[in-house]
């Protein structure tokens, strides 16, 4: 009797709690698009309210790209996270195949570099890194945002670790049809890493569209500032003034993700928690 | 494994490959072994070692962007660094912020977990939700976290008055600035975590949980206590960690919203580091300030690889 009466009582709280936390996992979301859809009169006001009674949300776009070129930026941010990823791969892949399925000198020591480079936090290279890009006159550049990324040793490990599992028939059979080592890299590899490669893709596009740190570090010129560099000097020039275009500006950042997310939310998920085993 | 679950790692690297490699007939193919791995051992070492050895010698210098000569000072910048309050607070807060977010999205990321797990239906609709503020740009997020804690204006003040308590200027208000970045932190935090718990909680067997009950844990607490707390130590342990290490550093919601301040309240080592590295260019002294961050999250860093090498994460 008791126990009929706890199941459906027990999914009931189960949904209250999620919910409940859900909203305090929205809240932030909600007030965004609530205040990027509301004039300035009832932006100022301390009346609270969610939906507003005139909605604004154009204009408030408008001015938001009015104010900052807000395009130029997410073609930015497209430009460098996409050179980062595409060069990634060209360098990793190679790398992971011969770690993973050819015998050499030396292996062993470029594999325990590798693990040992993983340990390593982007933050600690930062002043040398900075320092060489000065030497080099690169500062300043989409080279200075990109080239640090380059070398993805976790890259490397993550699919020298899937390359493992590839059957060395495949790679022998590649062999006697006379394709080259590097051909078998490009050719019979990379197509069937394609999991693998798709997951790390995600990992590092969305590692490197919210990446503030680096690109506030190397840049001055405003035409190559990235999506969140973009928001802190939107926050910075109009802040306690213009909030509806602020946040208008912060949803136009946030969209392209967070669109790609719930389109395709498994893979997202799956891509992004590989920090998990990194 | 059930509708709503994911495997994290598993499904993507497949664990336990050990296969012999090909052996290298003759010299072509050991020379293109070379020739393959030869970009990635370059920029390896111009990028990533050359650069880490680099910020070590730096800290034993008086090195200056832009200045014409340096010597080497041996352990100076390390005095120096000690003696400065600054240093002393920045420490104190980065490690108030990892105590207190670490707890915070660990505790609220296995909750979350358990109670979606807990049942069959909207599994992914609930973990879609928690995991979105892992997903947008958090810079992004930050300046609306500003606005939501706007003293005269903001949601957090005005429910607040409407619930008749007392507002804060929380942001504006050093004995609040602090503890407002860390529930940026965890409301961040969380769904990461969360994800983590899930792919642990499907890969504890389900016999487990039926001989518990043949054995009289008929309670949920019970279950809890006897088999999923104990199964999901090493993922816990790993949750610990990796929070632990992304905690150490914090930088974006500090230098965005607040600078270090309202007088040096929300200082923390990432943000003295860039500001004596990149404002100062004071780059040995921050090269020092950089090798104390390294040895936190080193030693953070060994406790993960330990457990990694006894093979006791389940992700």
């Amino acid at each position: 009797m008791s126990n009929a009466h706890s199941i459906p009582f027990r999914a009931i709280l189960r949904h209250v709690l999620l919910i409940a936390g859900a909203a305090l996992m929205l809240a932030p979301f909600i007030w965004m698009i609530s205040t990027a859809s509301k004039p300035q009169t009832e932006i100022f006001s301390s009346e609270l309210h969610l939906i507003p009674h005139q909605f604004a949300l154009a204009e408030n776009l408008r001015e938001a790209f009015a104010k900052a070129n807000l395009l130029r930026f997410l073609l930015n941010g497209v430009i460098v996270t996409v050179s980062i990823f595409v060069l990634q791969v060209m360098v990793a892949l190679p790398a992971a195949y011969a770690l993973a399925k050819l015998r050499f000198l030396g292996r062993e020591t470029l594999f325990a570099l590798v693990l040992f480079g993983i340990l390593i936090p982007p933050q600690a290279t930062a002043i040398p890194v900075f320092l060489l890009l000065h030497k080099a006159g690169l500062l300043d550049s989409y080279a200075a945002l990109v080239l640090p990324f380059t070398i993805s040793v976790f890259g490397i490990f993550l699919m020298r670790q899937f390359f493992k599992t590839v059957p060395d028939d495949l790679v022998d059979a590649a062999r006697m049809d006379g394709i080259s080592e590097f051909g078998i890299v490009w050719r019979v590899m990379l197509p069937a890493a394609i999991p693998a490669v798709t997951a790390f893709g995600i990992f590092s596009v969305v590692a490197h569209w919210n990446d503030y740190f680096w690109p506030l570090i190397v840049l001055n010129s405003e035409q190559l500032r990235t999506p969140p560099l973009a928001v802190a000097h939107f926050r910075n020039n109009e802040a306690g003034t213009s909030y509806g275009p602020l946040m208008a500006a912060a949803m136009v950042i946030i969209a392209p993700l967070v669109i790609a997310f719930l389109f395709a939310q498994r893979r997202f998920i799956e891509g992004i928690t590989l920090t998990g085993i990194k | 494994m059930s509708d709503g679950s994911i495997t994290i790692g598993a499904a993507i690297v497949p664990a336990g490959a050990t296969r012999r490699a090909v052996p290298a007939h003759g010299s072509r193919r050991a020379y293109s072994a070379y020739a393959l791995v030869t970009p990635a051992a370059a920029l390896m070492l111009i990028m990533l070692l050359g650069p880490l050895a680099g910020v070590i010698a730096l800290s034993f210098t008086d090195y200056q962007l832009g200045a014409p000569h340096f010597s080497w000072i041996g352990l100076a910048n390390y005095r120096d660094l000690f003696a400065d309050k600054v240093f002393w607070t920045a420490l104190r807060n980065t490690l108030a912020y990892v105590v207190i977010v670490v707890p915070g999205a660990v505790i609220a990321g296995l909750a979350i977990a358990l109670l979606i797990q807990s049942g069959t239906s909207l599994r992914s609709l609930y973990r879609t939700i928690y995991f979105l503020p892992v997903m947008a740009t958090l810079i992004a997020m930050a300046v609306v976290w500003e606005f939501m804690l706007h003293p005269q204006f903001g949601l957090v003040n005005g429910m607040l008055r409407g619930a008749g308590l007392p507002a804060f200027a929380w942001l504006q208000d050093r004995s609040t600035a602090l503890y407002a970045l860390c529930a940026i932190g965890i409301w961040q935090a969380v769904g990461f975590n969360m994800v983590l718990f899930l792919a642990g909680l499907v890969s504890i067997p389900k016999q487990l949980y039926e001989a518990a009950e043949i054995d009289g844990a008929s309670s949920g607490w019970a279950r809890f206590r006897l088999v999923t707390w104990p199964m999901l130590g090493p993922v816990t342990t790993f949750v610990v960690v990796i929070s632990g290490i992304r905690s150490f550093q914090v930088f974006d919601t500090v230098h965005v919203l607040a600078k270090g301040g309202p007088s040096k309240s929300t200082e923390v080592l990432i943000h003295t580091m860039y500001t004596e590295g990149f404002e100062f260019f004071r780059s040995g002294y921050a090269a020092a300030i950089t090798v104390v961050f390294l040895v936190f999250v080193l030693a953070l860093t060994l406790i993960k690889s330990r457990l990694a090498d006894r093979g006791v994460h389940y992700t």
